[in-house]
């Protein structure tokens, strides 16, 4: 990691099937701190972050973490390390804790989810019968369980009733406080006074460097 | 009237004027779709005119493969084979390479049940033996193939976010697509297991039919028709698993992406 940025787009493109999603797309992820990438729907947020992870791969350009190709990382390790949670919130089949252990056995999970807010006692409740709010909690702590370097979060409020989404966003800045590196897509600017950096997203826009 | 208009009547071999006369139940269908403006007269019509041709054609084929020349049931079989591909590949449309998957799936259901059969010596390496069960193994392995084609492409589009809520948390895809699969499986292999189990009590099948009509005594035809159903089960559970995992293998790209026409559903 050791540098300042940990992720970095480079004149990305990626492709739709009416033309690009997005071009010459260019911007920097510092380690360690809360960026919010803000744009209005369709400027293809959703992508850039799936870029991350290797959900997708640019046409053109390059994506970087801690100074290497992602594709030069192994899918499989590069996705435990930079995790994605998407807008709308999914649980799997099971209880809670079933849900916690998907990607491997979990020590603690009362702890798991007391770090996102969430009442130790629901491990054995079935996931399916979580409110939203407490799915999105859910799926955050199923991805900390991995222990990731980077947290990509899409849109983790849209899907949320008011108290819900200052009780999320209160949690995001927490887990940047904590020294994790957090990625969010919001259309909403407000959530860019949130932020430690914000990168706008233009439709199409060619953005400057921060 | 009838069986003195046609010389034989049933009972004995059908003549072809037994057959024409037969043709009255076509009428009927014809009179129902005009009379109900169902729509389907050409159809029926089209279908009548191409049984009685694909009939003819086959029955022509196996009275000279069955007279001496027997070495022409493999090609026979792969003609059979062939086509039925070529049908399950166009009923499974979304799917990358569905014909070279359809084709596996569907040579390995007839050789692995036919080479189970033969080895087992539970029936004669004779054409007129062969032929008829590997017809019915390919039909029976393209309508599951078909099947679990359809349904694991459908399901993972439909499942986009689970798949890659999985796919996210550092599982390989097949392992993210585990549930799909089995599902896909599932229906596969179902309507035969179905079929087994009410067998007699709602349908008397084909193969058992058509030995008492021909005049078998009735616990030899139910003997055979033990002997298919097992076959299908068989042959439907080559082609379920050889087309789930072939199939799963083009939806999914090697650095454990969904393909594009999946994951660009929703942008």
């Amino acid at each position: 990691m050791g540098g300042e940025f940990l992720l970095e787009y480079r004149d990305v493109r990626v492709d739709g099937d009416d033309g690009p999603i997005v071009a010459g797309f260019s911007a920097r992820v510092p380690a360690g701190r809360l960026t919010v990438m803000v744009g209005p729907s369709g400027a293809g947020k959703t992508t850039l972050l799936r870029l991350l992870n290797r959900l997708d791969d640019p046409d053109a350009g390059a994506v970087l973490f801690a100074g290497r190709d992602v594709r030069d990382y192994d899918v499989l390790d590069l996705r435990r390390r930079v995790q994605l949670v998407g807008q709308v919130p999914v649980t799997f089949p099971g209880t809670v804790a079933d849900n916690l252990a998907v990607a491997g056995e979990v020590d603690g999970a009362a702890g798991a989810l007391a770090r996102v807010g969430l009442d130790p006692g629901l491990a054995a409740r079935e996931a399916d019968r979580l409110s939203v709010g407490e799915a999105q909690r859910l799926a955050l702590a199923r991805s900390l369980v991995l222990g990731p370097e980077v947290l990509a979060l899409d849109e983790p409020t849209s899907a949320l009733d008011t108290t819900s989404k200052a009780g999320i966003v209160g949690l995001i800045r927490d887990l940047a406080d904590s020294g994790l590196t957090v990625v969010m897509v919001t259309h909403d600017p407000a959530h860019a006074d949130l932020a430690d950096h914000v990168v706008r997203v233009d439709p199409r826009s060619r953005d400057p460097r921060p | 009237m009838i069986a003195a208009a046609s010389g034989a009547g049933f009972g004995g071999p059908v003549s072809f004027a037994d057959v024409a006369l037969a043709l009255v139940l076509v009428a009927v269908a014809l009179g129902v779709s005009w009379w109900r403006r169902v729509g389907l007269e050409s159809d029926l019509a089209v279908a009548t005119a191409r049984s009685f041709v694909q009939l003819l054609a086959i029955g022509y084929v196996l009275d000279f493969v069955f007279s001496d020349h027997g070495a022409l049931t493999v090609v026979v079989l792969a003609v059979m084979v062939t086509t039925a591909t070529l049908t399950s590949a166009a009923r499974a449309a979304g799917v990358p390479g569905a014909r070279p998957i359809a084709a596996a799936s569907i040579a390995v259901a007839t050789a692995g049940t036919l080479g189970v059969l033969l080895a087992l010596r539970i029936v004669h390496p004779q054409p007129r033996v062969v032929i008829p069960l590997g017809s019915m193994i390919i039909s029976s392995a393209m309508n599951t193939t078909s099947l679990v084609m359809t349904r694991l492409r459908q399901d993972l589009a439909a499942g986009r976010r689970e798949v890659e809520a999985r796919l996210c948390l550092g599982q390989p895809s097949r392992e993210a697509a585990r549930p799909w699969q089995r599902t896909a499986l599932r229906t596969g292999m179902l309507p035969t297991v179905d079929q087994t189990k009410v067998v007699g009590l709602v349908a008397l099948p084909g193969a058992m039919t058509g030995m008492i009509l021909a005049g078998a005594s009735p616990l030899a035809a139910i003997r055979l028709q033990l002997l298919v159903m097992y076959m299908l089960l068989g042959g439907n559970a080559f082609a379920a698993l050889v087309a789930g995992e072939l199939t799963l293998r083009r939806l999914f790209t090697a650095d454990h992406q969904l393909i594009r026409s999946l994951r660009r559903t929703a942008a």
